[in-house]
């Protein structure tokens, strides 16, 4: 077991973990922050997006022990005082998702795209979401809602 | 699913690194883990130790030395794509790694990691050996520079002994030079069935200078000197470069498998070098 420090959504934890437990199943299963989800087992599907260190990265494809010293923040570090994130309304209000599975990872990505290009393109979104699948939308709502977010000045 | 139980250490320095190495027969070396960690969950690979790269600082970087570009090996991919000194004097490795995976990829994986792992199919390799990269490698006897021409060995295969550690790439400096990456894939996010990695110095309207690489056109990325010689000295018109770019698949053995067989890649070499030669005499 190796000893870890993190802090996930503002909040700092010291745990022991064994050196081959997963991101995802570190916050998943001994955090209990079951907003992140798995998709696959490949790296493709990027359902698992979380932040670490500010920048988007896929939680199924780091270990537990390589975010020791640093910051994640997942979909439920977003809302403050019970308002929701710009990105997270934004796919409220333009019905981004059907099932929902995808969502918490896309809004993550979607936040570290507009952080980089506030005026996103369409093919911008749809590039800088490479990185995440929807099998529901067709990905339309989504754009929609990503650049509505970042019209509404939502990288923050 | 979860992988094999392994030890796992996170050295701060190389020397410690390669101390590790040589304790332990069976570790395997943890870069940006954006190719090994998907083979430990998949149980591919299934390791006694992890040696984690991550804590040592002096593997991260770009820097400007004088004639040559440095790159740390384990600078990341998102560093390495928005560097102003690679874009100005390597830009074939700006557009190639904005290629790599997808974004959350290019936050962790590294360039020496993608180097090191030796796909076939990945992006960074044909760009390497077509900027004639060197590679600087540590080990217990000290350090030494291989070629890129002879960094790659095989299939996932490389010069890196099992005791031996990358530690940084040096580029020459390709100022002023027109470039262009061609990568031919079915649909977003996978690896490329054929790439093409193309130079070229233009001298008013005629190539002066060319480096053209193929990737995924054989176990390790091939060099299409036929291709270079046919370009130097020519114009960079529509008819000279398809004329050269038709020698693309001269001497290459691809493989055959379910993304296409060996004549459909040897086809696509001849396709796609033309567009990146064409694509890059015009940036440059």
């Amino acid at each position: 077991m190796t000893r870890i420090t993190v802090k996930v959504d503002g909040s700092s934890f010291t745990d022991e973990v064994e050196p081959r437990t997963l991101l995802v199943h570190y916050l998943r299963e001994q955090l209990g922050k079951t907003g992140t989800v798995v998709g696959c087992d490949t790296g493709n599907c990027g359902s698992c997006t979380v932040h670490l260190d500010g920048r988007s990265v896929k939680s199924c494809s780091l270990l537990a022990v390589q975010a020791d010293g640093h910051e994640v923040t997942t979909i439920e570090g977003l809302s403050t005082n019970g308002q929701l994130h710009p990105m997270q309304q934004a796919f409220h209000e333009h019905h981004a998702l059907q099932c929902g599975y995808c969502t918490p990872g896309m809004i993550m990505q979607s936040i570290d795209l507009i952080a980089d290009n506030p005026d996103p393109s369409d093919e911008d979104v749809r590039l800088g979401l490479e990185g995440n699948l929807c099998r529901c939308t067709g990905y339309q709502n989504i754009v929609k809602a990503v650049q509505a977010a970042a019209a509404a000045g939502g990288a923050q | 699913m979860i992988p094999a139980p392994f030890e796992y250490f996170a050295p701060a320095t190389i020397d410690e690194a390669l101390g590790l190495l040589r304790e332990h027969s069976d570790a395997k070396v943890l870069a940006g883990g954006q190719s090994l960690m998907p083979a430990l969950r998949l149980r591919l690979a299934a390791p006694d130790t992890i040696v984690d790269l991550a804590k040592i600082d002096e593997l991260r970087g770009v820097r400007d030395d004088g004639d040559v570009l440095v790159i740390g090996a384990m600078t990341p991919h998102s560093v390495v794509q928005s560097s102003p000194v690679v874009n100005e004097h390597a830009r074939l490795i700006s557009l190639a790694t904005a290629t790599v995976g997808d974004p959350q990829i290019r936050h962790r994986g590294t360039f020496g990691g993608s180097l090191a792992h030796a796909d076939p199919a990945a992006d960074l390799p044909a760009v390497a050996v077509a900027l004639d990269a060197s590679f600087v490698i540590a080990g217990p006897d000290g350090r030494r520079t291989v070629s890129a021409a002879d960094f790659f060995q095989g299939v996932f295969s490389t010069a890196l002994g099992e005791d031996e550690l990358l530690v940084e790439v040096r580029v020459p400096k390709y100022t002023g030079w027109g470039a262009h990456y061609e990568k031919f894939n079915r649909v977003a996010q996978a690896w490329s069935i054929v790439s093409v990695a193309a130079a070229v110095r233009l001298d008013g309207d005629s190539i002066a200078e060319a480096r053209v690489a193929l990737g995924n056109m054989g176990s390790t990325p091939v060099r299409a000197t036929a291709v270079e010689q046919a370009l130097v000295g020519g114009p960079a018109t529509a008819d000279a470069v398809r004329e050269a770019a038709a020698r693309a698949a001269d001497g290459t053995s691809p493989v055959t498998d379910l993304n296409g067989d060996a004549d459909y890649r040897r086809h696509l070499a001849t396709v796609l070098t033309r567009r990146a030669v064409l694509a890059a005499a015009g940036t440059a």
